[in-house]
């Protein structure tokens, strides 16, 4: 039952992104062009959004469903990681023009190539827990 | 019909993507797309290699389900709700012409990285593997993506997202300003 819950979230997660065209590579360029209003303001109204309903929930303690903590875990205190995480990250997000969520949706939509940016992500992710020692963190 | 064929504007796309993020709280989880590739690479067997992917990734099956979900939403909307177009400002696609990249306007992605053809083209492989790759490295690393951060983080106030999110603009402006030129050069 649950399954089903996960399942249409994540379906109208993958239409928001495709409609938002922030699944598109064009919107991501034009974004760091800063050639648009538009990426920013998906991203600038559902975080404002979002800190309000999250200092509601606080303020009001309210509950997930079946009485459990929402999960608001604050995160590890750093900056290397953050900043150099970031910047990486920031670098294949401008060159392959997708972020995780919206590489799923385009698998979905048919762009085959896509896949070999999924793969790349798959690498990465492996490559960050075999050196994940050795880097500042 | 326009409306479910047209792009949906931002006022409307960021409050759903909020919906998104508050309707995961509300059923326990927390929005967060990348960490879907560590769960992979621990099913994949990866725990073998390093301690980071020896986790109990059962737990983390909710999210595939949310994955599962997205590919599903990806097809519906480019099967039914769009006419896979995006149209960008004239200016920006102007100058992506200048890096050989003429399709904005006439597709969802571009054809000179996306399309069938381009399965065969070496360079357009390795950018695509390349961007990928610190993609994933670059996710973990920062312990989130935009979804993760961005949006979850930032919404929470957390003082390391925002160190992230400014990581993410930093590279993402150094890709387009300073190696662009280089990689599209004509």
């Amino acid at each position: 039952m649950k399954s089903i819950v996960y399942l249409i979230i994540g379906i109208f997660f993958g239409i928001v992104m495709y409609k938002s065209e922030a699944a598109s590579w064009f919107r991501i360029y034009e974004m760091f062009e800063f050639g648009s209003f538009h990426m920013y303001g998906i991203i600038g109204s559902a975080l404002v959004l979002g800190v309000i309903g999250i200092f509601f929930i606080k303020k009001f303690n309210i509950k997930a469903i079946g009485g459990q903590d929402m999960s608001l875990a604050p995160k590890d205190k750093s900056i290397a990681r953050y900043l150099f995480g970031g910047i990486l990250f920031g670098l294949g997000w401008a060159l392959a023009g997708a972020c995780p969520g919206p590489m799923y949706v385009l698998a979905g939509a048919g762009f085959l190539p896509i896949l070999v940016v999924i793969g790349g992500a798959l690498l990465g992710t492996f490559v960050y827990g075999v050196l994940k020692s050795k880097l500042p963190h | 019909m326009d409306f479910i064929i047209e792009p949906w504007p931002w006022y409307v796309s960021g409050p759903l993507i909020a919906l998104t993020m508050f309707v995961l709280l509300f059923v326990g989880k927390q929005f967060g797309m990348s960490s879907n590739l560590r769960t992979a690479c621990s099913i994949g067997g990866a725990g073998k290699v390093s301690e980071f992917f020896r986790f109990d990734w059962k737990s983390q099956r909710w999210n595939l389900i949310v994955v599962a979900g997205a590919i599903i939403g990806g097809f519906l909307s480019n099967q039914y709700l769009s006419d896979n177009t995006v149209e960008i400002n004239p200016e920006v696609a102007e100058k992506l012409e200048t890096y050989g990249i003429n399709s904005a306007g006439d597709a969802y992605l571009p054809t000179e990285l996306f399309g069938m053809e381009q399965l065969s083209n070496p360079k357009v492989l390795a950018i695509l593997l390349i961007g990928g790759f610190f993609v994933g490295f670059g996710a973990r690393y920062a312990g989130g993506c935009t979804s993760g951060h961005a949006i979850s983080g930032l919404s929470n106030l957390q003082l390391p997202s925002l160190i992230a999110v400014i990581g993410f603009f930093i590279g993402g402006l150094v890709m387009i300003h300073f190696l662009y030129p280089i990689i599209f050069n004509q």
